[in-house]
């Protein structure tokens, strides 16, 4: 573990509750990630793991608590001004369909009115990052990629201003196995290069236990257990983690059975 | 063959009505695009405002035209402006539902993708809403256009000019090769309209 690193993002006390649900969807979440981490949280859906995300960089706002970004309150600044400053990939990639993948990469650099050279640099530099040959892919329009390839550009897009914090929502959650494998190692290869805290949803318990330096497990709003996937895996804390586990120990002789 | 001879001795009569009727349409479509773009982005800011607006302009479009055109006259006249003025109200309940829908409709995820990535509410509005909503606004301004080359006919009883006078006039003075030259000439210009601007929005589509 890394000594003495600044603390990236701090959730304190954390809670959100939806316009007419009679529970919190995220429920007086304290967590603290230091700067360099990559944390997967692992949830089923309707855990809060997605509204915890969508609240660190102010697409929401909690009704209860503070999220501190580098010392700084996020819940007193710009909205606009904090997510230029934050990463995002999401599951749908999003890629605007009237621009090129080049256009796509440099929304925000053009927002921060980079030059163009930096710009055209920065872009190239990214696309191969993202394992994408630019001279092949600039110019191709997001119709013309396959589902991983949108997604290779969704990440770059996301990584496009050199953000400290990336927040990735099931990134990989449309892609096959095979491409899916691929681009985990991938990313875990792009993090380990950046020295950048990544902040990463899932709902696939393998695919939280391989990524995540750490792991916090969210169900019904609460994190369970926040920690490294050797001690979940070991010392499950509640119950629900002993289920997820098992659930995939299940798995494993499902498999076994098979061969 | 007697309405082809009529056309042969008004030639410049129907011509000048043609032409007339066009400019006052043009102008009236320039101004409702530009005034419908405008409540858009109103109606896109302020959710509720725009709610409002398109209510407001369903009821002006629910006003039968010729009642429209009677109750501007004391407040703007007789004449053409009064004519454009009605023109422009009535494509705003056209072209505002196109348009809107439009933008709503934009997928999610690019939008999210936009906020996300620090877009402002305005930048989102044209840089990505905009732009992919690029094939409502043209159906929009084709229904509104070929609404108005038919509104723009009852004009004429205010003093607007354009094909309708053929239509008055003829109504006046019993002829009824003017009557059917107006009807002629408005339905053709319609025809036509939508035509041409069907074959641009495939083109469009296309892209």
């Amino acid at each position: 573990m890394m000594e003495n690193a600044a603390v990236a993002i701090e959730y304190r006390n954390v809670s959100k509750c939806f316009k007419g649900a009679g529970y919190n969807a995220v429920d007086d979440v304290s967590l603290s990630i230091n700067e360099g981490e990559f944390i997967t949280i692992l949830g089923s859906s309707g855990s809060g793991k997605t509204t915890l995300l969508r609240m660190t960089n102010r697409l929401l706002d909690p009704d209860a608590g503070n999220i501190i970004l580098f010392g700084e309150n996020i819940c007193d600044a710009n909205p606009v001004q904090v997510r230029r400053r934050i990463g995002y990939a999401i599951q749908q990639v999003g890629l605007f369909p009237h621009m090129t993948v080049a256009q796509n990469i440099a929304v925000v650099p053009k927002l921060l009115k980079w030059d163009k050279e930096r710009i055209d640099n920065r872009v190239r530099e990214l696309t191969e990052l993202a394992g994408l040959k630019p001279d092949e892919f600039l110019h191709r329009y997001p119709a013309q990629l396959s589902g991983g390839q949108q997604q290779r550009i969704g990440l770059a897009r996301a990584l496009a201003v050199d953000p400290k914090i990336m927040l990735l929502d099931e990134p990989f959650g449309a892609i096959d196995a095979i491409n899916r494998l691929n681009l985990q190692d991938e990313l875990k290869r792009i993090h380990g290069g950046l020295k950048k805290t990544f902040l990463f949803v899932t709902h696939d318990i393998n695919e939280a236990l391989k990524l995540g330096t750490r792991v916090a497990v969210m169900n019904e709003g609460r994190v369970c257990q926040f920690d490294t996937p050797e001690n979940i895996a070991k010392n499950p804390a509640d119950g629900f983690v002993e289920s997820l586990i098992h659930s995939c120990r299940q798995q494993e002789k499902f498999w076994e059975g098979l061969v | 063959m007697e309405l082809i001879q009529f056309a042969h001795r008004n030639y410049n009569l129907l011509l000048r009505a043609l032409s007339e009727h066009i400019q006052m349409v043009l102008v009236a479509l320039v101004l409702s695009v530009i005034l419908a773009g405008l409540l858009t982005v109103l109606a896109m800011l302020f959710k509720r405002l725009g709610t409002f607006i398109t209510y407001l302009f369903s009821v002006i479009y629910s006003i039968p035209s010729i009642a429209l055109f009677a109750l501007m006259i004391p407040v703007l006249g007789l004449g053409r402006n009064t004519a454009i003025t009605v023109l422009v109200l009535y494509n705003q309940f056209i072209l505002l539902r196109n348009f809107i829908t439009g933008f709503n409709e934009v997928d999610h995820a690019a939008v999210e993708a936009a906020t996300g990535m620090g877009m402002t509410r305005i930048q989102i509005i044209f840089k990505v809403r905009l732009p992919l909503s690029l094939k409502p606004i043209f159906v929009g301004i084709r229904l509104a256009l070929v609404s108005t080359i038919a509104i723009a006919v009852i004009a004429a009883f205010i003093g607007a000019g354009g094909i309708g006078l053929l239509v008055t006039i003829g109504l006046e003075t019993n002829n009824n090769n003017r009557i059917l030259w107006g009807i002629i000439l408005s339905v053709g210009l319609g025809l036509a309209t939508n035509a041409v601007l069907e074959l641009v929005e495939k083109r469009i589509k296309q892209k």
